[in-house]
């Protein structure tokens, strides 16, 4: 076993592995954070996309010793647990979520996406989230959720 | 899959650390091929290296007259640098097809070629680019043309046991030069090509002094067709030209039928078309 110190949503965590565990894993059944999901588990469907040092990455092939020392941030993170991150509620609004198995994957993506750019044009957000896949919406209620958030995050940065 | 993750400190230390574990251990950086491969029980390795905290290797830089480029340099890095937007646009082009945002985030152009597989699209530009990487050993260092770096599908040159890929080197495109970038895939992102192709041209006003193609998965290594190659040096750029060009690449190829990737027939047809828009492309005659 090894010991995995990182911070996680803001908490220094400890944690003892196994050192071959991905960090998707580590994060549901070690930290009983499941609001990061695994679908395909093969890094392709971005279901499990999680912030680290603020650059999104497929946790289920991201070997959980990678995140020693780093900052981590997932869904479960987003909000204070009483009011829901803007990126949140853009979702809500906009019924970007049918089965909702792809939406964590989506928020994070998205939060990578306007923390680097908050005014992202249409092929941009394409681009943006095009590591997340959805077999429910069709994503066009995605990419409205996407710039919904993108304008509750501006009027929010303006004083 | 593996027993101990360790983390290399230089790259003596990493190559100390392969000879000590005598072909138990393995270089990682960003792993998107290598943690799919350990899981499916392929390149199986008691000890994996990680690469990825030595200071130093994350450069993109013009020098001697080449373009360098260190072995932790992402997909997304690649892409997001002003220099090879400016000196490979080839290459940014290439790498933004690769995945997504996330395993761009991840994984490395050094990866992509020392992964060898005839599909990689990072390989396939630097194939076109005459690009050429740093194998590194615990005597020294070499640089080995990236196309003879592919011994088959998923085998490289470089001996994992001992050898490392330091850095990645090529002449930088001119700004009369014409590239071309052409990829078919099922879908536009997270999704391997059935067909990719690159073409870089050196242009004197419409004549081609020369073409460099790099074509894949068409064989068991990328393919440069030499023949193709040699038809349009020195000649002007025409559209017959060029769809003689691609004719001649495609009579080169030598997909198989596949399952994933469709009939023989259709995989030559697509060489074919594919080249053609590549040089199209490069030449501006689109």
């Amino acid at each position: 076993m090894e010991t995995l110190t990182f911070s996680v949503n803001g908490k220094e965590i400890s944690v003892e592995i196994e050192p071959d565990e991905m960090l998707a894993g580590v994060l549901r059944d070690r930290l009983g954070l499941i609001g990061t999901k695994i679908a395909c588990g093969e890094g392709e469907c971005g279901a499990c996309t999680v912030l680290v040092d603020g650059v999104s990455y497929t946790s289920c092939i991201f070997p959980a010793m990678k995140a020693q020392g780093r900052r981590v941030l997932t869904v479960d993170g987003l909000s204070d647990g009483v009011t829901l991150h803007p990126i949140q509620e853009a979702f809500v609004e906009e019924t970007a979520a049918q089965c909702g198995y792809c939406t964590p994957g989506f928020i994070m993506s998205t939060k990578a996406l306007l923390d680097e750019n908050l005014h992202p044009s249409h092929e941009e957000i394409m681009t943006g989230v095009s590591g997340n896949l959805c077999r429910c919406t069709g994503y066009y209620q995605i990419v409205r959720a996407v710039e919904s958030a993108a304008r509750k995050l501006d009027s929010e940065a303006r004083p | 899959m593996w027993d101990k993750y360790l983390f290399a400190t230089s790259v003596q230390h990493a190559l100390q650390l392969l000879v000590e574990h005598r072909g138990q251990a393995r270089i990682i950086a960003g792993g998107t091929d290598l943690v799919l491969q350990s899981q499916r029980g392929e390149r199986p390795s008691r000890v994996m290296v990680d690469i990825t905290r030595i200071p130093g290797m994350n450069f993109i830089s013009v020098w001697d007259g080449y373009l360098h480029i260190g072995p932790l340099v992402t997909h997304h890095a690649v892409t997001a640098s002003p220099l090879v937007q400016e000196k490979a646009p080839l290459l940014a082009a290439a790498c933004r097809a690769v995945g997504g945002p996330q395993i761009r985030h991840a994984g490395t152009l050094v990866g992509n070629v020392v992964n060898a597989q005839p599909a990689a699209d990072g390989a396939i530009a630097l194939v076109a680019l005459d690009a050429e990487a740093e194998v590194t050993r615990r005597t020294g260092s070499t640089w080995v043309s990236v196309l003879l770096l592919f011994r088959g599908v998923g085998v490289c040159a470089a001996d994992p046991c001992q050898e490392i890929v330091t850095a990645l080197r090529f002449r930088p495109m001119r700004a009369s030069d014409g590239w071309g970038f052409q990829r078919l895939a099922r879908r536009r992102a997270l999704s391997l090509p059935i067909v990719v192709t690159a073409a870089a041209v050196s242009l004197e006003g419409s004549r081609i002094s020369t073409a460099r193609i790099a074509v894949g998965p068409v064989a068991q290594t990328p393919l440069r067709p030499t023949a193709a190659e040699s038809y349009l040096a020195g000649r002007s750029a025409t559209l017959d030209a060029l769809a003689e060009a691609a004719r001649l690449t495609a009579e080169t190829a030598q997909p198989r039928d596949s399952v994933l990737r469709g009939s023989r027939e259709y995989r030559t047809a697509m060489v074919d078309v594919l080249v053609r828009r590549a040089l199209s492309q490069a030449c501006r005659l689109e």
